[in-house]
């Protein structure tokens, strides 16, 4: 019996997360990537390393002018202490929900169940922290400044680390050990500009017109692709496409690619628009038309 | 066919009109948003807050005609980070600090510390059972001494000092670093390892208990070691003046890890992951209180075990500080939420 075989298709993998708001409207959150997530972390660990060796320099020289050599001690000691416990959760608890490395990459931490980011939650999330990074990290230190690093007890430390690091990639939603804990995930949250109309940009010119035949060809899936070359502006990505659409409607080529393609464009959205709203709905090429054609 | 017709304009698309139509609101709300983002919702005069929700709801609104009315997919993802954005200044922005502590302190802590009784329960007997083991086990061959403590943390203090070297090292003046040097690296350390071992909860609390259980020993060997050179009631005092606050703090903090552990292992009706993110948050606001108690108990080594001497003073103090914490975790008091009239 082939049970492995016997599986569900699977749907593919994204990480659009459908998110219902109290007014009943479905945000689709983007969860943010692995790749991403570690980048921000490696930002905070930098900008944190840079900050303590600035205060130590900085408490070092105060020492050297005249300050009590316990004032600094102490400050030194408390400042580590703040720093190290407190810069991911001062950061996190307070109104973008975000550390300076995840601000940077456009992240944010919220609650799984779209409540409010509580304390609690963040205290929990970055105190797991501690197993997951910190620990490990000091262990592996510790082992090579006594230059006794027993093989074994090595392999258990980076295998330890190895299964809470790459935790995250181990599930659909990009968990840390602490995201499960707290109840919490990070989204991608950065403000994007409106780009501009482009069907609307070509109303004040004259346009192009298109037999149904050549519009026919294709469905949204394909309109939103050209959406995507036009908004480039690459002029290869154009040259190309304006060639394949040409030879399959059997057109003939004018020279302006661009300005062909916004026709095109505009031509088939409004009439992929207009089967859309009395029912038809083209996903893509593939999809048939359906009986009656709309003229 | 492709020719250019004169005269003919392009068609117009629902998104053009769409956009026409609803652009302005948007770019407001979106105004608004930035200001939220960058300073907060002070930062708003009273005629965009009343605007803010109108606005919101309009924008989500956009967005479902948006999504089944047009192919324009520049314009509803547009919309869908507009009011993503939106949605968490609304709703996910926590309280204000000063709002945030003042829960904490009244509510929170307390109720989060009571109902952790039973783990607290668990985890005093787990401590008390370390100290009996390691009591028993160095009385019976002191030897076992140098197993359980470790040459660093003993410093001298194991069973070949003499009475007097003993007796130097709870009274007297404390040589080395200055004294509240000595407390900020105990508050640190102290705190480091209890969230450790709060950390620690989430394997099936098994570590949590070898943290309590090894404490225990430890504090049971040092005992044993005291008492048999007639000085117990002296060490017990030295210790009790910091340690009723920073033993009641590690047993919080265990007692934290293994609500944690417990959640996960045993869930009950809840799922497993609901269970756990219950217990982790409400363990988490104990584990904060757990180091504000390490704050204190770190001074109190640090500074008062040294300044003062007498035994009685001490006790007092020691006994004190545990009737306080006591007292606020335990007293009855009025739940948050509970209807005056139910009452």
């Amino acid at each position: 019996m082939r049970w492995w075989r016997n599986r569900k298709p699977r749907a593919p993998r994204s990480l659009r997360r459908s998110f219902v708001t109290p007014e009943g409207v479905d945000l689709r959150l983007e969860l943010a990537s692995a790749g991403t997530r570690a980048s921000a972390f490696i930002l905070d660990m930098l900008i944190l390393l840079l900050s303590l060796i600035l205060a130590t320099t900085a408490i070092a020289l105060l020492g050297l002018t005249g300050g009590s050599g316990e004032v600094v001690q102490i400050l030194w000691l408390i400042g580590a202490f703040v720093l190290r416990n407190g810069w991911f959760i001062l950061f996190e608890m307070g109104g973008r929900g975000a550390t300076p490395g995840k601000r940077m990459l456009g992240l944010r931490v919220v609650a799984r169940d779209g409540g409010r980011l509580t304390g609690g939650a963040v205290i929990a999330r970055n105190a797991l922290r501690e197993i997951e990074v910190f620990l490990p990290l000091s262990f592996l230190g510790m082992q090579a400044a006594q230059d006794a690093a027993d093989g074994f007890l090595t392999l258990f430390a980076l295998s330890w680390t190895g299964i809470f690091l790459f935790f995250p990639l181990f599930n659909r939603d990009r968990l840390r050990v602490g995201d499960l804990l707290a109840g919490t995930w990070v989204v991608l949250n950065v403000r994007a500009a409106l780009g501009t109309d482009l069907v609307a940009a070509r109303a004040a010119q004259p346009c192009r017109v298109f037999s149904d035949a050549a519009l026919d060809l294709y469905g949204i899936y394909e309109l939103q692709t050209l959406e995507t070359v036009l908004r480039s502006g690459r002029d290869d990505a154009i040259a190309t496409v304006a060639a394949t659409i040409r030879r399959k409607a059997g057109l003939a080529d004018e020279g302006d690619d661009e300005g062909f393609l916004s026709d095109y464009y505009a031509a088939l959205c409004a009439r992929l628009e207009r089967g859309m709203l009395v029912g038809r709905r083209r996903e893509d090429k593939h999809a048939a038309f359906g009986r009656h054609r709309m003229t | 066919m492709s020719a250019l017709v004169e005269g003919a304009a392009a068609p117009l698309v629902n998104a053009s009109r769409f956009r026409a139509a609803h652009e302005a609101e948007w770019e407001r709300l979106d105004q608004l948003i930035i200001r939220m983002e960058k300073r907060s919702v002070r930062a708003l005069s009273e005629d965009d807050i009343l605007a803010l929700p109108l606005l919101y709801r309009s924008a989500l609104s956009s967005l479902s005609v948006a999504r089944e009315t047009s192919l324009d997919r520049a314009l509803v993802t547009y919309l869908e980070q507009l009011c993503t954005r939106a949605y968490f200044q609304l709703y996910g922005v926590p309280d204000t600090a000063l709002r945030q502590l003042g829960r904490f302190l009244a509510v929170d802590w307390p109720l989060g510390v009571q109902a952790l009784w039973r783990e607290t329960l668990a985890c005093l007997i787990f401590t008390i059972a370390g100290v009996t083991a390691g009591w028993w086990l160095v009385a019976s061959d002191p030897s076992w001494y140098y197993s359980i403590i470790p040459d660093a943390m003993s410093g001298g203090r194991d069973p070949s000092a003499s009475t007097e070297a003993l007796r130097a090292t709870i009274y007297g003046p404390q040589e080395g670093s200055g004294l509240a040097t000595f407390a900020a690296y105990l508050f640190t350390h102290n705190s480091q390892v209890a969230i450790f071992a709060f950390a620690l909860g989430f394997a099936f609390t098994v570590p949590t208990v070898l943290l309590l259980l090894y404490n225990g020993l430890t504090l049971g060997a040092m005992l044993c070691l005291f008492a048999q050179k007639g000085l117990g009631l002296n060490f017990l005092g030295w210790l009790t003046i910091h340690g009723s606050t920073e033993m009641f703090a590690i047993i919080l903090a265990g007692a934290a890890g293994m609500k944690i552990g417990t959640a996960i292992a045993f869930p009950g009706r809840e799922e497993r992951v609901e269970a756990a993110v219950r217990a982790g948050r409400r363990a988490a606001i104990v584990m904060a209180g757990v180091v504000l108690m390490l704050l204190v108990a770190g001074m109190l080594e640090g500074i008062g075990r040294q300044t003062v001497q007498s035994d009685p003073m001490r006790y007092g103090i020691g006994l004190a500080m545990l009737a306080g914490w006591l007292a606020y975790y335990y007293l009855p008091r009025r739940r948050e939420g509970r209807d005056a009239l139910v009452a």
